[in-house]
């Protein structure tokens, strides 16, 4: 489903402090499986997570969605199919302060023009089905660790995207609450969606929904299973 | 079209729920705003309302008023320079009035005497203003005493007083019988104050009193126009310099709306680095921030219009009486016919609401053509 041949990329090209995040991944991730991106701090994986999400472009080399080219598309282009295709889990969850759960789940979808009725029922029912309809209306910095993954996840979920993009999503997490985030992904998988992660955590690495692990080291890629 | 107005209602909800968020922020900011839309127009409100009442009153004032002049100060003028006004082709008519000025010990204050024409007063009676009865606790049958020119007493008795309606040219006023003025004053018959003329044609106005100022050398001639532009010269004076005043007020809520509108936060960056990660566009993301901007400036806007409405025609604008007014021991209280000009509307609009939104978007802007993946590291 998504193909990154030679990819590359830098920060800060050009001056003193140029510094290369990748230098040449070759990869596919396959379309319904759960893929693992595994390595150190530096090597790589985070910086590898956002160019397949079109959250950034690579400084040389082809990242394909299907047969389409998107490493050269501009950016209005780039968020379109970035809302479209991914959804996002953030290490921090990143949510917005001060505004209920519920409206949380619904911001990605507020630029699309949907019925304001049926985005409100549509994001109740996803937090139903995480668990965390009795939160719907709680403020996001009354929530626990866990919860607020939750709400991440239903955020995430919210414009029914093929692929779902998790950055370090157990790093918060106790193993109890790590476990059952896995069970989540194990959902998510079943309903036919592409799961990708970065993490180092042998939970997650080797537990049985992962289909594909990847690791990375020094922004190369040193062993694909 | 359906879509696009989902979209428009979702930003709108969603930029009042993030003012909402930003509670203290956003309130100092609305006070601020709604203060200073408040204060600019009040000002504009009455400077605007008051000319514009100057401008009603001198309407039913003659065109042109003939005065005459002796060593250049105005001087009585006598009552068969009216015959040669009469012989002005374009004159419709020309009548003398007899006006003057007396100080009252008792109120240490001035009034406007004057000998009207329809309906006439009987001798020994008076007519007067608000502001006289106010000052010297007047009620009709009522006695009042004065001093003639020649130190003899001369008595009126109040008739009735004038309605409080026209407080604004009449609160002075002391209206007298044309008998009792000559004899207060000691003008003799066949004098008067000065002439009052009025023509057929409005157009030949200008002609006419070059005319009249060719027939009579000794006199100066006095435009209605002139006197309304006279009027306009001290309103707008007035307002000037308050504006002066407050512009100290102005450039320091620049200054502040400036430094809130624009400095956004390191939490508003890490939000709008969300938004584009979740799925926003530059386009979005500038929009929503307008929203908000447009919704504070909006409302200060109209809060702060439909106070300042309320403070100057209901309340007698009692913030800037005293600079807008003048000051007099007959102080006329009267209230202003509410009027708003649309262009003074767009005006005050374009320079408090423009400006904000302008502020608050450039940063909003430079934030968000950020990449998303910043929210990542």
């Amino acid at each position: 489903m998504i193909h990154l041949s030679d990819v590359r990329k830098a920060f800060n090209q050009g001056k003193a402090n140029e510094f290369w995040a990748l230098k040449g991944i070759d990869l596919s991730v396959r379309a319904g499986k759960v893929t693992v991106f595994r390595g150190p701090s530096g090597s790589g994986k985070t910086t590898l997570l956002t160019l397949v999400g079109c959250l950034a472009r690579p400084t040389s080399g082809r990242v394909r969605l299907r047969d389409r080219d998107i490493s050269g598309l501009p950016e209005r282009f780039l968020t379109d199919i970035r809302r479209s295709t991914f959804g996002f889990v953030f290490q921090q969850f990143n949510l917005l302060k001060g505004i209920s759960a519920v409206e949380n789940v619904m911001i990605p979808a507020y630029p699309l023009g949907r019925d304001r009725n049926e985005l409100s029922e549509r994001a109740h029912a996803l937090m139903a089905s995480l668990d965390i309809a009795a939160k719907a209306h709680s403020n996001a910095e009354w929530l626990s660790g866990g919860e607020a993954q939750r709400v991440a996840i239903a955020r995430a979920l919210i414009n029914d995207p093929e692929v779902v993009i998790a950055d370090e999503p157990t790093a918060n997490l106790d193993s109890e609450r790590s476990r059952q985030f896995l069970g989540i992904v194990e959902t998510l998988k079943a309903s036919g969606k592409t799961v990708l992660m970065t993490s180092h955590d042998p939970l997650v690495c080797d537990t049985a929904v992962v289909d594909h692990v990847v690791s990375l080291r020094d922004g190369q890629l040193v062993e694909s299973r | 079209m359906r879509v696009w107005l989902n979209k428009q209602r979702n930003l709108l909800d969603f930029s009042l729920s993030s003012l909402s968020r930003r509670r203290g922020k956003t309130l100092g900011m609305l006070t601020v705003y709604t203060s200073i839309v408040f204060v600019l127009a009040s000002v504009m409100l009455f400077s605007h309302a008051i000319r514009r009442e100057a401008a009603t009153v001198l309407a039913k004032s003659p065109e042109v008023l003939v005065q005459r002049m002796v060593a250049g100060r105005h001087d009585l003028i006598p009552a068969r320079h009216l015959d040669a006004i009469r012989g002005v082709r374009g004159v419709q008519s020309a009548e003398g009035r007899l006006w003057g000025y007396l100080f009252d010990p008792a109120a240490a204050a001035n009034y406007t005497l004057m000998v009207p024409t329809n309906p006439r007063i009987e001798p020994g009676k008076v007519v007067i203003g608000d502001g006289v009865v106010r000052v010297r606790n007047a009620d009709p049958g009522d006695l009042m005493s004065f001093r003639a020119h020649d130190g003899s007493l001369v008595q009126f008795k109040v008739d009735h007083a004038i309605s409080r309606e026209s407080a604004l040219v009449s609160a002075d006023l002391f209206l007298v019988a044309e008998e009792d003025f000559r004899r207060l004053f000691g003008i003799p018959a066949g004098m008067f104050t000065d002439l009052a003329v009025s023509v057929r044609n409005p157009r030949e106005v200008g002609k006419i009193a070059e005319k009249i100022d060719a027939a009579l050398p000794d006199t100066r001639i006095v435009l209605r126009d002139e006197i309304l532009r006279t009027y306009e010269s001290v309103f707008d004076w007035r307002e000037g310099m308050l504006l002066v005043l407050l512009a100290g007020s102005i450039l320091a809520f620049a200054i502040f709306s400036w430094e809130k509108a624009s400095g956004l936060s390191a939490e508003e960056r890490r939000e709008i680095g969300i938004l584009k990660a979740v799925g926003w566009e530059t386009g979005d993301v500038i929009l929503l921030k307008m929203l908000e901007g447009l919704v504070v400036s909006l409302s200060a806007f109209l809060v702060g219009y439909l106070l300042a409405y309320a403070h100057v025609f209901h309340l007698g604008a009692g913030l800037f009486e005293p600079v807008l007014k003048g000051w007099a021991v007959l102080y006329p209280k009267y209230r202003l016919t509410p009027f708003v000009d649309e262009l003074q509307v767009a005006t005050l609009f374009f320079f408090t609401v423009f400006p904000y939104t302008v502020a608050t978007v450039v940063p909003i802007w430079r934030a968000a053509i950020v990449d998303p993946d910043q929210v990542m590291r």
